[in-house]
């Protein structure tokens, strides 16, 4: 099969999105398929067209890759891809569009505010951050509504910090949003959805080595974050925690593959989402192709079965 | 298809790594490893280097200006005239042809040097590398400049270096600051190996060390026995104002003294050298043989050829013309940075060199500027790069060399207007509405602000790595 490798891009992702990329090429040429890589620029759809390719591998993270542009682009062409689809991808990617969702469907999720700069600009917004602080209490969590990674997430402790947090949020994006800090254990489940349904794979907890807060540098340096898979943790929050990816996953229409963040909060013992990837990243310290190998799926087996997810997708 | 691509090669067994091999590879890497610094800058950095991008944030000089058919005569010399040699390995020390070069260019600047004392090097960097490599065990303490070329950063952690980071202000290091460190460090029972400086056009600072403060350090240096690491790449590109001497030439017993042809040549050359006092440069000779046993003969040969020949440019002219290049550019930017940053942003001017160090106000975070510049195709260096401690994070290194005028003016405009458009959503945040500065361009022509005076400490909302608590 002809199978075209989107990674790259734009994104500020980017170098990881090649990572994912080549180790995905990599795969599918140990399967057997004919690969083409393409590193997504403005030549894509050029690209696409002289090359008519069976079907897309989406290897592309952040911008473009994920937030359904991609995805649209290729419905346009006629091309089959992997994953999620347009719709799903929006409601992902947008973590404020997410999480409303999930409240409005009743799955756990940190409280929060979003707002878009012109808020602030043009409707005093500024004026309503004291009550927010007072509601959300310190620390606060601030990050833009769509960066994937933990690229522009700042923690403000103080009420002086999160002017500047903001500032810093706004970077990347021209929504963002002010959440309530769970303290506790970061857990991520991955899901594999193929022919059949969605299958929870074990859960990986992130155990940063040396900073207190798991962030971009050591989600993506190996040795710099300790990856325990499966997390340890009692069977009814390792139930409940694959039951609320399940519900996510299909609240938020996921397909083929995808991964669901929660924080279970120490002091409480509940379980929160924070968000869900369309596009994990399918490099060597990424989660996914971890917890599938945790449950003995071997990453030529993995990229097999996300490839073979897309074929049936009508 | 080739061999390399086919199923089964090293680079598809490479691939095939597992969750599993990610532990087993971690117990294998050095502990200096965890503390090189990386990742998210470097990932940030990857994206400046694409095409529509308008970068400040490299540090080349320009080569385009070299001619052709000169670069082709003086290979073609090297071929007629010393090809098997060219070939060849060469002695760890450097070819006597170079050395002699060395001498000329070091002469040019002020210094007399014996050929003996020079150990020919890939690169300046190479001879960061080989101090640190000669003089530090983990935990030594080097100490240099706040903030500091960000290309020896990376070194320094390497060698698992404990630096202590001295400020600056547009008379270069405080040497009071220094000798006050010092002092501290002895109390504390603990004895530097080496001050690294760029005395001389700063890297990222852009500010020149005063002749007093040199004075002042090569006394600091040779009452306590201490080394000074001399890094001057950039001495002979002055635009403006006089020679200093250099520290070289006031001490010449704890003064290693490195220097490229990278910037009056041709950084893709690869070589540097080091002048340093005899039992050190011994030890570095060592380090060198185990670290490459020699420099590119090839290189050596062009450079010789390129300093023998009668054929114009003269190296000498070629110098000239890149400063009349690089003064045009220096003044495009700073004039753009009058006309475009906002009031509250502080810059220096330097007088030579490849840099500009601009400092906006602290509540602006540059490498999450530098995410939205991107967004606008324009990007420079974060300052935080150039600091081992988390500071300089308010800071950012502009370089005026690698791209064209017109490309200087968009740059600085595009980076001014994502710069006032964060002051003014910093001020209806915070109810201080700062006023945005109007035009000045007048401004350029005013005194430089003291850039690093009362820094103020970092707010503590930024979550980047810090190596000490």
């Amino acid at each position: 099969m002809r199978v075209a490798v989107l990674k790259g891009g734009r994104s500020l992702e980017r170098q990881v999105s090649l990572r994912s990329g080549a180790r995905v090429q990599d795969a599918l040429e140990r399967l057997g398929h004919e690969v083409i890589p393409i590193d997504v620029g403005g030549d894509l759809v050029e690209l696409l067209t002289a090359e008519q390719p069976d079907v897309a591998f989406i290897a592309l993270h952040g911008r473009d890759g994920e937030d359904g542009t991609i995805q649209e682009l290729l419905e346009v062409m006629g091309i089959r891809y992997t994953g999620s689809g347009v719709s799903a991808c929006i409601r992902a990617a947008d973590k404020v569009l997410a999480k409303h969702a999930m409240r409005d469907r009743g799955i756990p999720t940190p409280d929060f505010y979003s707002f878009s700069d012109t808020a602030f600009k043009a409707l005093g917004a500024a004026q309503a951050l004291p009550a927010i602080e007072d509601r959300l209490r310190f620390p606060i969590v601030v990050k833009p509504a769509s960066q994937g990674s933990a690229l522009g997430i700042k923690f403000a402790r103080t009420p002086a910090d999160v002017p500047q947090a903001l500032v810093a949020a706004f970077s990347y994006d021209r929504k963002v949003m002010l959440e309530r800090h769970v303290a506790g254990r970061d857990l991520a489940v991955s899901i594999i959805s193929d022919g059949d349904g969605p299958l929870p794979l074990p859960i990986v907890e992130a155990v940063p080595r040396e900073e207190d807060f798991y962030d971009f540098e050591s989600r993506y340096e190996i040795g710099r974050t300790q990856f325990v898979c499966p997390a340890e943790l009692d069977e009814s929050a390792t139930a409940r925690a694959g039951e609320l990816a399940l519900e996510v996953n299909a609240l938020l229409g996921l397909a083929g593959f995808g991964r669901v963040d929660l924080m279970l909060d120490s002091s409480s013992g509940e379980l929160f989402v924070l968000e869900a990837d369309p596009v994990p990243g399918l490099t060597e310290t990424s989660l996914l192709p971890q917890a599938a190998d945790a449950a003995g799926i071997g990453f030529d087996e993995l990229i097999e079965r996300i490839l073979a997810a897309a074929l049936v997708r009508v | 298809m080739n061999g390399a691509d086919r199923p089964g090669s090293s680079r598809s067994r490479r691939s095939r790594s597992t969750a599993r091999d990610i532990e087993r590879y971690a117990a294998l890497f050095a502990s200096r490893t965890r503390v090189m610094k990386s990742s998210a800058m470097r990932d940030l950095m990857a994206l400046t280097e694409r095409p529509e991008v308008i970068s400040l944030a490299g540090g080349w000089p320009d080569t385009s200006t070299f001619p052709p058919d000169s670069y082709a005569a003086l290979m073609s010399d090297v071929a007629g005239n010393s090809c098997a040699r060219a070939l060849q390995y060469g002695p760890t020390e450097g070819l006597m042809l170079v050395k002699q070069c060395v001498a000329e260019v070091m002469r040019s600047e002020g210094m007399e040097i014996d050929v003996d004392e020079v150990l020919v090097t890939t690169g300046g960097q190479q001879v960061i590398d080989l101090v640190c490599k000669t003089l530090l065990d983990p935990g030594d303490v080097v100490v240099c400049e706040a903030p500091t070329y960000p290309g020896a950063v990376p070194t320094f952690c390497a060698y698992q270096a404990d630096v202590v980071q001295v400020t600056m202000d547009r008379d270069g290091m405080r040497t009071g600051e220094l000798e006050a460190t010092l002092e501290e460090l002895e109390r504390a029972g603990r004895r530097p190996k080496f001050v690294y400086t760029v005395p001389t056009f700063h890297n990222p600072a852009g500010v020149t060390m005063s002749l007093e403060r040199r004075s002042e350090l090569v006394r600091i240096a040779s009452e306590r026995e201490l080394l000074v690491l001399e890094d001057n790449p950039y001495g002979l590109l002055r635009y403006e104002g006089s020679p200093l001497p250099t520290l070289r030439s006031l001490d010449d017993e704890f003064v290693i003294y490195a220097s490229t042809f990278s910037k009056i040549l041709s950084p893709g050359v690869r070589l540097g050298w080091a002048v340093a006092p005899a039992p050190v440069l011994e030890k570095m000779n060592i380090g060198k043989q185990a670290s490459d046993l020699c420099s590119s003969s090839i290189s050596q040969y062009f450079v010789g050829a390129y300093f023998e020949s009668t054929r114009p440019p003269s190296w000498e002219d070629y110098v000239r013309s890149l400063i009349e290049i690089y003064r045009r550019r220096r003044d495009v930017m700073l004039d753009s940075l009058a006309e475009h940053f906002p009031r509250e942003a502080e810059w220096t001017h330097p007088e030579g060199g490849l840099f500009i160090w601009a400092t906006l106000p602290d509540y602006i975070d540059t490498t999450d500027l530098l995410a939205r510049a991107l967004d606008e195709h324009v990007a420079f260096v974060p300052g935080r790069a150039a600091f081992l401690d988390g500071r300089g994070g308010s800071s950012m290194r502009l370089n005026f060399s690698g791209v064209g005028e017109d490309q200087i003016r968009e740059g600085v405009q595009r980076l001014g207007e994502v710069v006032r458009e964060q002051v003014a959503l910093y001020g209806t945040l915070t109810g201080q509405y700062p006023a945005v500065a109007p035009p000045q361009r007048e401004r350029a022509a005013q005194p430089v602000p003291e850039p690093f005076e009362d820094e103020a400490p970092l707010a503590d909302v930024l979550r980047l790595p810090r190596k000490r608590a």
